[in-house]
């Protein structure tokens, strides 16, 4: 069976949470079983949080040093926290301008382009799924963004998705 | 897509399990952990077969009390809490072993090993060795909800409470769970009154006593709740792992990434109090060598007692904090002996959280330092604890603590002949209907002369933004009675009160500075500063406050009083100019930080 352990790295109000629920749904939409751990409480007022997420036959939400495939970072500054975490042949998509370790993207910008810096979490989203570093497909993304965003949100929260599906890397 | 299967939260998971079971009254105090349990079960009511009360009780001793009373007439009932609010319910807690209950009632109590957002990591499956009661550990969210029925059947079969224990990882953990429709028990509230049960003098408790423990060795041997076994191939023989929590899934991952499943037995313990004699007894025979792994407290090594187990009571798995899967790779390569992980890199804890742009208590904050820069300010629990990066906050102790620690500094100092310091104390909205009430009246009848600054940002901000008895809105948005502040503090026999927006850091200065010729004047007592303003968290709040184009201009001389003093997070110092600068991402145009600048580098543009 398909395994993948993944860590979305970021600070309190960018959406990190919103980010995790969209990757786990689309396990849960494709029938495979999905862990994830999140951070709330305190942290959650613009400390660094971290989920992670473990797709396939896992028994823990936890990730271990040197153990995770995939690293989503949304605050660049996060990446000496949480680098540990992941395999040395793992992937990493960042939410960056200047160059640097990863597949990378000034998902802020242009979040704040489509009106709320918030979106970040998408447009990084999209970026990691263009690079083939997360089990997703672009359609099974959309999918669980449809089913996860309000309503009035959902047409913004595609748009940011496919900005960074587009981006050139 | 099935829509029997859905993502839930460990704690979504045992707010729907609530309702499947019938559970028809539901009280809770908001904490991290345990709150979104609570709220589970508040976005499911319409889901419930038959009629459901749920309340937001004012403090942790309440909602048990509430519930308890509730399953005397025979309805299912939970008290939902973290782990330090069972300190606050342990009175009924403990009384409620040996007088029992009649309709199932649990008790879900979150523990946070770490500890990531409380004040310690205790152990609620230890405090209930001490109060008798019969606690289950759940491995993941899925089981979480699974034992949820079972516990409800185990509380009624022998008439005790039963507690439910997740942890952090649990509560807020995601997975993939089933959905089962709610059941209809068809019961109504039916109170047969027996006093030798229900107001029991000291002349009937040795009775309960005895029926109490003659249950736990029936409640031990329950099947649904015996440990499990999974049987090793062998070339361990004598040896085992025992497990329990969320603690248990580490252990099994890890065993599957190092290619040991199935190395020697495994153990996965459900109910850690009353641990089966039986059980005990197999693994004395049947080992030579046990390696225990539970969090946080050796609560199944200390009733196992077993001379080849090692665990926290031997210091062979760290007694403190929580066991990441990297720190049970360190305990179990010791115990099986294998190539010891390479130490892991220190942890590092990244950006601190602070108060939000904007947040009216760091207003109020900055402003009390700003008055009394050599006082002492004892804080409590909730967001406003983060005052301390503003050097606000001198002591956090537990829920309501501070107005009592205050009076205390007070008495102390007092004693002394020399100058008695200004003492800010900071206490929430919530915290202060929670615990802060008989707090107040001690102050006041033992002549304290203290500030009491209440932060009333109308709502349960840390957790997510609980209504607060104030607003007069009950769990789920409906009506009820508001219970003003104003009055209560009145009648607490309190002789200065004031109401300030702490956004007009003139007047609001003015009010603490009038406060502190207050308490020094001759017939000076307790003061009482209710410093005023909705919680920036709140769209509505948002909405119905200007929004200023805040920048910093030239005139910045780079003194970082605005960034470290203030400590906007919004606020950051520009490398290469040397100047502040707000970051258009984060600022909220609160306009509060133009003030503080000494030389008006920070103006603001409407918008
Ligand atoms: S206006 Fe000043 S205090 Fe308010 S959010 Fe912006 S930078 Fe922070
Ligand atoms: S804006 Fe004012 S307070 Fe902030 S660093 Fe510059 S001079 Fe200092």
């Amino acid at each position: 069976m398909m395994k993948q352990q993944i860590i979305v790295s970021g600070i309190g109000g960018q959406g990190v949470l919103f980010l995790t629920r969209v990757i786990a749904q689309v396990a849960v939409n494709r029938q495979l079983p999905v862990l994830t751990a999140e951070t709330h409480g305190m942290a959650q007022r613009g400390g660094t949080v971290l989920s992670t997420i473990k797709v396939g036959d896992f028994a823990s939400p936890l990730i271990r040093t040197g153990q995770a495939d995939t690293g989503l970072l949304l605050w660049e500054a996060n990446l000496e926290v949480h680098q540990g975490l992941l395999k040395t042949n793992g992937r990493l998509a960042v939410n960056a301008t200047a160059p640097g370790p990863g597949e990378r993207i000034d998902a802020s910008g242009i979040a704040r382009d489509l009106g709320s810096a918030v979106l970040a979490n998408l447009v990084l989203l999209g970026l990691a799924v263009k690079q083939g570093i997360l089990f997703c497909s672009a359609e099974e993304c959309e999918t669980a963004i449809r089913q996860l965003a309000p309503a009035k949100f959902v047409e913004q929260n595609l748009t940011a998705f496919q900005r960074g599906l587009s981006q050139q890397a | 897509m099935s829509e029997t299967i859905q993502l839930l939260m460990g704690n979504e998971a045992i707010g729907q399990g609530l309702i499947e079971a019938g559970c028809q009254i539901a009280a809770a105090y908001p904490g991290t952990p345990s709150t979104e349990i609570l709220q589970a079960v508040i976005d499911r009511r319409d889901q419930a077969a038959e009629p459901l009360h749920i309340e937001w009780s004012v403090n942790e001793k309440i909602a048990f009390e509430v519930a308890l009373a509730a399953s005397y007439t025979g309805k299912r009932s939970v008290a939902v809490m973290k782990q330090v609010g069972l300190n606050v319910a342990a009175d009924p807690f403990m009384r409620t072993a040996y007088l029992g209950i009649k309709g199932g009632m649990l008790t879900i109590v979150a523990d946070d090993p770490g500890p990531h957002s409380s004040q310690n990591e205790q152990d609620t499956r230890l405090f209930c060795l001490q109060a008798r009661v019969p606690v289950l550990d759940p491995t993941s969210p899925a089981e979480a909800k699974r034992l949820v029925p079972l516990a409800f059947e185990l509380s009624e079969k022998y008439e005790v409470n039963v507690v439910l224990r997740p942890t952090t990882r649990i509560c807020h953990s995601r997975q993939n769970v089933e959905l089962q429709p709610p059941v209809t028990l068809k019961r109504s509230a039916d109170f047969r009154k027996d006093p030798t049960r229900w107001a029991a003098t000291p002349a009937f408790l040795p009775a309960l006593h005895r029926k109490l423990n003659a249950n736990l060795e029936q409640i031990a041997t329950e099947e649904p709740f015996q440990p499990e076994k999974t049987a090793g191939d062998g070339t361990r023989p004598r040896t085992a792992l025992v497990a329990s929590g969320i603690v248990y899934g580490h252990l099994v991952d890890l065993l599957d990434e190092l290619d040991l499943t199935g190395c020697c037995d495994l153990f996965k313990v459900l109910m850690p109090y009353p641990l089966n004699p039986e059980f005990c007894r197999r693994l004395h025979d049947d080992y030579d060598r046990i390696l225990l792994l539970e969090e946080t407290y050796p609560v199944i090594e200390l009733q196992l007692a077993h001379p080849g187990a090692v665990g926290k009571q031997t210091g062979d798995v760290p007694r403190e904090g929580e066991l990441t899967p990297d720190v049970i790779h360190t305990a179990l390569a010791e115990f099986l002996e294998l190539k010891m992980p390479e130490a892991a890199p220190a942890e590092r804890r990244g950006q601190r959280p602070s108060l939000c742009p904007g947040c009216p208590h760091r207003a109020a904050f900055y402003s009390i330092k700003k008055c009394f820069p050599h006082g002492i300010f004892p804080s409590d629990i909730g967001c406003y604890t983060l005052g301390m990066n503003l050097g606000a906050v001198n002591t956090v102790h537990c829920m309501g603590a501070c107005i009592s620690q205050g009076a205390g500094f007070y008495q102390a100092y007092a004693q002394d002949d020399g100058e008695v310091p200004t003492i800010v104390v900071t206490i929430g909205d919530s915290t202060f209907f929670h615990a802060g009430i008989p707090a107040l009246i001690n102050a006041v009848i033992q002549q304290a002369r203290i500030i009491v600054v209440i932060l009333d940002n109308a709502t349960t901000a840390m957790t997510g933004g609980q209504p607060v008895p104030h607003l007069g809105i009950a769990a789920g948005g409906g009506k009820t009675k508001a219970i003003p502040i104003e009055p209560l503090v009145k009648s607490c026999g309190v002789d200065f009160l004031e109401v300030c927006d702490p956004y007009d850091t003139e007047p609001f200065e003015a009010l603490l500075k009038r406060a502190d010729d207050f308490i020094r004047s001759d017939d000076g007592g307790v003061a009482v500063l209710i410093s005023r303003h909705g919680c920036i968290m709140d769209r509505e709040v948002r909405a119905s406050q200007p929004a200023y184009r805040v920048t910093i201009d030239e005139r910045c001389i780079g003194c970082r009083k605005c960034v470290d003093a203030f400590e906007c997070p919004a606020l950051q110092m520009d490398a290469e100019t040397g100047k502040a600068v707000a970051n258009r991402d984060r600022c909220i145009g609160c306009g509060v930080c133009i003030p503080v600048c000494p030389v008006d580098a920070i103006v603001k543009e409407d918008s």
